[in-house]
């Protein structure tokens, strides 16, 4: 059976100050993805060795990992693609790590809260009147954006997240635009305090690789410009218009 | 008992890694994108060349034959013929970029991203034009 070998960061906090990289050689077998791969390690040859995983076929958005320097979910990376090897598994860049592969989000998950991404309504209507109707085209519009599994692939990958922690980043962004192009949504002046400022959509310098990445085809770089243009309107309007809402 | 534990907040020992200064020196994208940027120096530098350019204007005429004496030394033509290069690689790149920021509508279809990069394109041509006219 042909191997391959994979290099492993290793970080334990209790035992080390900085982290280490440790060489396994697992099976290459066809279908093998890198996670089938670290789970081989854990089961076989090495049980301290720690990763977060879950749904194993894309939809979670746990697993994702620096696969030779790239953001990748590792159940969708294919051992016979890195061929002959050594593959280099790191955990997501630009994250604290808190051990091995598994890195701490609290970051993410407090922007993603503080955009607001639910359906926001300045009044709700009664039951009676019945729900609220969408056309297939409206559907549209928002669509791409709702693909969003939150697999923090887009962070990992952004320089200017990397530079700038404050950054509320790509995901949280296209995640607003999914609310705020959503005909039955209302929030979309409370989320502009937060999207239309330095921190929010201006940081972005636009390097595009947070859509590279994307395995759902997401495109924030595109969510994050679309507000740029957006924001820049509103800007005018209120210089121009200061009467109109 | 009167004792109470003191309660221990969970707090992990975080290994952070900082960035390089040097980080887009390894892959191709971020070449790409730190190249793209840099040329907008260029194009200040036309702007500030503009600017000096009124200036010589402002100040009579031996002062404006001394600055298009300074444009034609070879020195300042192989500045100009580097910046040119520079500001054509800025001006493809953002326009290849426009479709992401510019999603138009016309009726219930979205306008293709190529339709957009080629109407910037088209603009581009025309203004060319337009000064080529004026000028020569």
């Amino acid at each position: 059976m042909e191997k391959i070998a994979l290099e492993v960061f290793r970080y334990r906090p209790e035992e080390e100050q900085t982290p280490t990289f440790q060489t396994y050689e697992v099976p290459l077998h066809k279908d093998w993805v890198i996670l089938d791969a670290l789970n081989y390690v854990k089961d076989e040859l090495d049980g301290t060795l720690s990763f977060r995983h879950s749904c194993r076929m894309g939809v979670c958005g746990s697993c994702g990992m620096m696969v030779n320097g790239d953001a990748v979910l590792s159940c969708a990376a294919f051992l016979t693609d890195y061929r002959p090897g050594p593959i280099r598994v790191e955990p997501l860049a630009n994250f604290p790590v808190l051990r091995d592969l598994v890195i701490e989000m609290n970051d993410f998950m407090a922007k993603l809260n503080r955009v607001m991404p639910w359906v926001v309504r300045e009044q709700e209507k009664p039951v009676e009147e019945g729900e609220y109707l969408q056309t297939p085209e409206e559907l549209m519009d928002y669509k791409p954006y709702a693909m969003c599994i939150n697999c923090m692939l887009c962070y990992a990958a952004c320089p200017v997240y990397g530079l700038e922690p404050e950054f509320i980043g790509p995901a949280a962004i296209a995640l607003a635009q999914r609310y705020n192009l959503d005909n039955r949504d209302e929030g979309n002046a409370a989320r502009m305090e937060i999207l239309s400022t330095d921190e929010g959509v201006w940081q972005c310098t636009l390097v595009g690789e947070c859509s590279t990445v994307c395995p759902k085809a997401v495109d924030p770089a595109g969510a994050i410009q679309r507000y740029k243009v957006a924001s820049t309107t509103a800007w005018w309007k209120s210089k121009l218009l200061p009467w109109s809402r | 008992m009167s004792h109470y534990p003191r309660y221990r907040q969970f707090y992990p020992k975080l290994y952070r890694k900082r960035m390089p200064i040097f980080w887009w020196v390894h892959k191709r994208a971020h070449i790409h994108f730190i190249a793209r940027e840099l040329t907008s120096v260029f194009v200040a530098l036309f702007a500030v060349e503009l600017v000096l350019l009124v200036r010589a204007l402002s100040e009579g005429p031996a002062a404006y034959a001394a600055f298009l004496d300074w444009l034609a030394s070879p020195l300042a033509l192989v500045l100009h013929a580097l910046a040119f290069a520079m500001l054509i690689f800025h001006s493809v790149t953002w326009f290849n970029l426009a479709p992401k920021a510019l999603v138009m509508r016309v009726g219930k279809t979205r306008v293709p991203a190529w339709a957009v990069a080629g109407a910037n394109y088209a603009a581009w041509v025309v203004v060319s034009a337009v000064l080529a006219w004026i000028i020569l």
